[in-house]
């Protein structure tokens, strides 16, 4: 096997009281797209900017394109592209200008008409960058992390804040990007983003990496066909069951539910009803609704979905990605 | 992708790069060319046309009702003196009072007369003094030795010629602290500084872009000043360009070193104002940039002259005014260098790029 594009053992970085990142591993292959997939504050900007080089760690070695940061630095840089989550770039100059400025700081690299034409910009040349829209800024910013011609791309959520047609063409963008064999690193907090755009995904929670694979296997491994949710009008019996509308079921009827349709997981209180994880869905809907006839619950609602990596990261943490 | 011909790149070294970036910056926000360009001019206008040269203004005297009217008579007689006539004690108490006159006459029980007046007050000793020459003549004094007046007005000697050098001095250390600190911060509160170390960039070609920049609007702001107070008020420059330039230069990287030192750490634009105003107030106040240093107490003046701004307002000065060359102004273009270089070095090793 070749060596890998970026190595991360054992990585700790202490802000204050807060552990941000806690013993985290990562190994990146050459050419692959790999999403760093978690909720808010589980620390993937600290990770992707110590492996930037920007944030020096408490302990751990990261080794990047065979490189450690305490080595030559500025010839790793030359070979790095990096998108920052928060960089505003100067607003009084041009797209043009600003590509011109980040392509004189690298040896090697495209030309700036080439990454114009590349991030859709060509209208935009002799644009302010304050005059763009958050979707024409994005591409901009990627601009400037491809114009060295990079070997590896760190992109930090670039996609967070956009709306979904500019989300979209970030990610055609990001596609191009891996059909040339560079190697990508992002972190997300979209769940669809990482399922579209990565090869592999590692889910960080609180610092530290909860599971590994590519997505299609993270999904596997819940042992679900589908998801299938349910709630039951008012007729209930009692506590135990989520807030909001719909009733309330008893942890033990909840339990008498799980069993009798072959859930892989118990029942998750969600929305204002239930989602039961299901290995084979033609049998555990008859026997859902045979079930709740049994115990006389008035069935409101019923749909099912394909298992996603939300899903995964639900049954791994018990809190939703958006929650944070 | 992956194939570009790098003879199609017409790359641009970064470091002209980042030097341009800086002065279409510049260029592009209208305030700023203001500040620089356009307040000073104005100042100087302003400040020129108060401080004219003109004849003496004449000084009000009043004179109490009760004097003898040959005393207002020989007032009325006396040098750039206005006489008042006062109706009674309490009307010249309230004239004296508010300024309206200078000084008040009133005879006294002996026969004589007497001299109301503020001895802090500039134009009152002056007023006692021309009062009592009229009033001593009129009562029959005559000078012992005959006197002749030969009266000057020399280019170089005017409030207007003490004020351009000074100013020019003011505004290459405005211009310095504030275009630098400005811009470093607000390059930091947008994680700019961040992204930009996270290019292969060079972190003191940065810095040295801030310096660079300054040299090109350096040519401008003297070129303007110095050719506005020539043009408008014939203030002279007496000694060579060469030397005005090497003062000039030497004094614009001082205050850019200060500048990058001011915002080296600050994180929004209110903290490196703060900064900036503490480091530049003493400055403003003792440099004697508006009126001459030696008017402060001896104790401070070793204080004053250790202060770039003083060392460049008198260099300038020594300069414009009286023709010093280089060589004699070696002393204060050796402290501006010493104020370049360390404020830089500590600037590069304390500087906050995130």
């Amino acid at each position: 096997m070749t060596a890998p594009a970026l190595l991360v053992r054992n990585l700790r970085k202490r802000y204050g009281d807060v552990l941000a990142v806690d013993g985290l591993d990562l190994e990146v292959r050459p050419g692959e797209c790999f999403g760093l997939l978690g909720p808010n504050g589980a620390g993937k900007t600290t990770t992707i900017e110590i492996c930037e080089g920007l944030t020096a760690p408490d302990e751990g070695e990261v080794v990047v394109l065979g490189i450690r940061w305490s080595g030559d630095a500025r010839e790793l840089r030359e070979r790095l592209g990096i998108q920052l989550q928060e960089t505003q770039l100067a607003e009084k100059l041009t797209v043009g200008e600003t590509l011109r400025l980040f392509r004189s700081f690298y040896r090697r690299g495209r030309s700036v008409d080439e990454v114009i034409a590349l991030v859709q910009l060509e209208e935009k040349v002799k644009a302010r960058v304050g005059t763009l829209s958050g979707g024409q800024k994005q591409r901009l910013a990627l601009g400037c992390a491809l114009v060295g011609n990079p070997e590896l791309v760190f992109l930090d959520e670039p996609t967070t804040g956009l709306d979904p047609q500019a989300r979209r063409q970030v990610w055609d963008l990001v596609e191009q990007l891996k059909a040339t064999g560079r190697t990508i690193l992002l972190t997300t907090h979209y769940m669809e983003e990482a399922e579209r755009l990565c090869d592999r995904v590692a889910i960080v929670d609180h610092g530290h990496v909860i599971a590994l694979g590519t997505p299609r296997q993270l999904v596997a491994g819940l042992g679900a066909d589908q998801i299938v949710f349910f709630s039951v009008a008012d007729g209930g019996d009692g506590a135990g069951g989520p807030d909001g509308a719909g009733a309330r079921l008893s942890r033990e009827t909840l339990h008498r539910i799980g069993s009798a349709v072959g859930a892989t997981q118990p029942p998750r209180a969600t929305d204002g009803g239930w989602e039961l994880m299901v290995a084979a869905t033609h049998e555990a809907i008859p026997a859902l609704l045979a079930e709740l006839e049994r115990q006389s619950l008035p069935l409101s609602e019923l749909r099912t979905h394909l298992p996603t990596l939300e899903d995964v990261f639900v049954s791994l943490t018990g809190r939703a990605l958006r929650d944070g | 992708m992956a194939d570009h011909n790098p003879s199609a790149d017409r790359v641009r070294p970064a470091i002209v790069e980042l030097t341009l970036v800086r002065l279409r910056e510049f260029v592009r926000e209208p305030e700023a060319m203001f500040w620089v360009f356009g307040f000073p001019l104005l100042l100087a206008l302003g400040l020129g046309i108060a401080f004219r040269n003109r004849p003496p203004e004449s000084i009000p005297v009043g004179v109490l009702g009760s004097a003898p009217a040959e005393i207002a008579a020989s007032l009325e007689q006396g040098r750039n003196l206005t006489v008042e006539r006062m109706a009674d004690e309490s009307a010249a108490a309230q004239a004296l009072r508010t300024g309206d006159v200078a000084l008040i006459v009133a005879a006294d029980s002996a026969g004589g007369v007497e001299y109301r007046f503020d001895p802090s007050r500039p134009e009152a000793a002056i007023a006692r003094l021309a009062a009592d020459e009229a009033i001593q003549r009129g009562a029959g004094r005559r000078d012992p030795l005959a006197v002749r007046e030969a009266t000057v007005s020399e280019r170089g000697s005017r409030y207007i010629d003490f004020f351009i050098p000074g100013l020019l001095g003011l505004n290459l250390m405005g211009s310095g602290v504030w275009s630098i600190g400005f811009a470093v911060v607000t390059a930091r509160k947008q994680k700019l500084l961040k992204r930009l170390v996270a290019t292969p960039m060079s972190r003191s070609q940065y810095l040295m872009s801030f310096l660079l920049s300054r040299l090109f609007f350096l040519v401008l702001e003297v070129a303007v000043l110095v050719g506005f107070g020539a043009l408008v008020f014939d203030v002279p420059v007496r000694g060579s360009f060469v030397t005005l330039a090497v003062v000039c230069l030497v004094a614009a990287l001082t205050f850019s070193a200060i500048g990058l030192l001011v915002s080296s750490r600050a994180q929004t634009v209110e903290a490196v104002s703060g900064l900036a105003n503490l480091v530049m107030l003493p400055m403003w106040i003792f440099s004697g940039v508006f009126f001459s240093s030696a008017n402060f107490p001896k104790v401070i003046q070793p204080f004053i002259q250790a202060l770039p701004l003083t060392a460049t307002v008198d260099a300038l000065r020594a300069h414009m005014l009286r023709g010093a060359s280089l060589a004699s102004l070696s002393g204060e273009l050796l402290l501006l260098a010493a104020w370049l270089v360390v404020p830089f070095v500590v600037a590069l090793r304390i500087f906050r790029w995130r």
